[in-house]
């Protein structure tokens, strides 16, 4: 086992465990936390495959400015985690039964395509997740939703303000 | 790495996602487990570009083959910034009306 396979098992259960700690604890302060783990671990995924811009752009974008986000209105708002109502255990385990049912169908349904058989990801090399590439592609082919998701910047922005200044 | 396990990986935190948003009443941590499956749809966009991009390598040096997915997360994560500023917005105006984020709140909206 090389390093980068170890590097990838050991991303993963920490991904995997984030991810659960996520759902299971009772503070949702705990859980934005978690889940900024999750995106750590994902990025450390996208360094792995030489996606370096995705990389930080993740770290900035998801751990820093969304889940800021998702912190500053836990705390405004002040939610007691032992207020919070929960679901009949029968629902929860019905819940958990159906995503289970899902991943397992999923899984199968993989394993049993062959058009993937033998395809390999080229990790650590390759150079189309650099800066270099991915801004001759953006301004080039891309540079007209490139504008358009502008102005979905400013109607965001616009709508988040109408609709919390009531 | 075989493509496989990118994949096994990626179903698996998305279907995280799934258990959370079925089983959580908390709108915020609902709108979390929807963060959460988005990232595992962009990290298999990723495998997958790395995947065409190492075949089209072996055939012509030098290929951007498989650059559109990159871009494609890109944009995916300029979607999910809007989203969650909104969404949020949306949360805490409900929270202005009922002091409470509970998700079973919503259901009045079928009357």
């Amino acid at each position: 086992m090389n390093t980068l396979e170890i590097l990838f098992y050991a991303l993963s259960a920490f991904a995997i465990v984030s991810a659960i700690m996520v759902l299971v604890s009772k503070n949702p302060i705990h859980s934005v936390l978690w889940l900024i783990l999750v995106f750590f671990a994902i990025s450390g995924h996208y360094i792995i495959l030489n996606a370096q811009f995705l990389a930080i752009v993740n770290i900035i974008v998801y751990a820093g400015a969304i889940m800021v986000l998702f912190l500053f209105v836990i705390m405004l708002m002040n939610v007691q985690s032992d207020k919070e109502p929960q679901k009949k255990l029968l629902i929860k385990f019905i819940g958990v039964l159906s995503g289970g049912s899902l991943l397992i169908l999923l899984i199968a349904l993989v394993k049993q395509t062959a058009q993937l058989e033998g395809k390999q990801v080229l990790m650590k090399e390759g150079t189309i997740g650099l800066i270099h590439p991915l801004g001759k592609a953006l301004f080039n082919d891309y540079v007209l939703p490139f504008e358009i998701s502008s102005v979905l910047f400013l109607s965001a922005m616009v709508g988040a303000v109408i609709i919390g200044k009531k | 790495m075989p493509i496989q396990y990118y994949i096994f990986f990626c179903l698996t935190l998305f279907s995280i996602g799934v258990i959370g948003v079925l089983t959580r009443r908390n709108a915020i941590i609902v709108f979390m487990c929807i963060e959460l499956m988005l990232n595992a749809v962009n990290l298999l966009l990723v495998a997958f570009s790395k995947m065409h991009n190492g075949a089209a390598l072996q055939i012509a040096p030098g290929s951007t083959a498989g650059i559109d997915a990159q871009i494609f997360v890109f944009f995916i994560m300029v979607v999910a910034a809007a989203e969650v500023s909104v969404g949020l917005a949306i949360i805490v105006m409900m929270f202005r009306n009922t002091h409470s984020v509970d998700i079973n709140f919503l259901n009045r909206l079928k009357n």
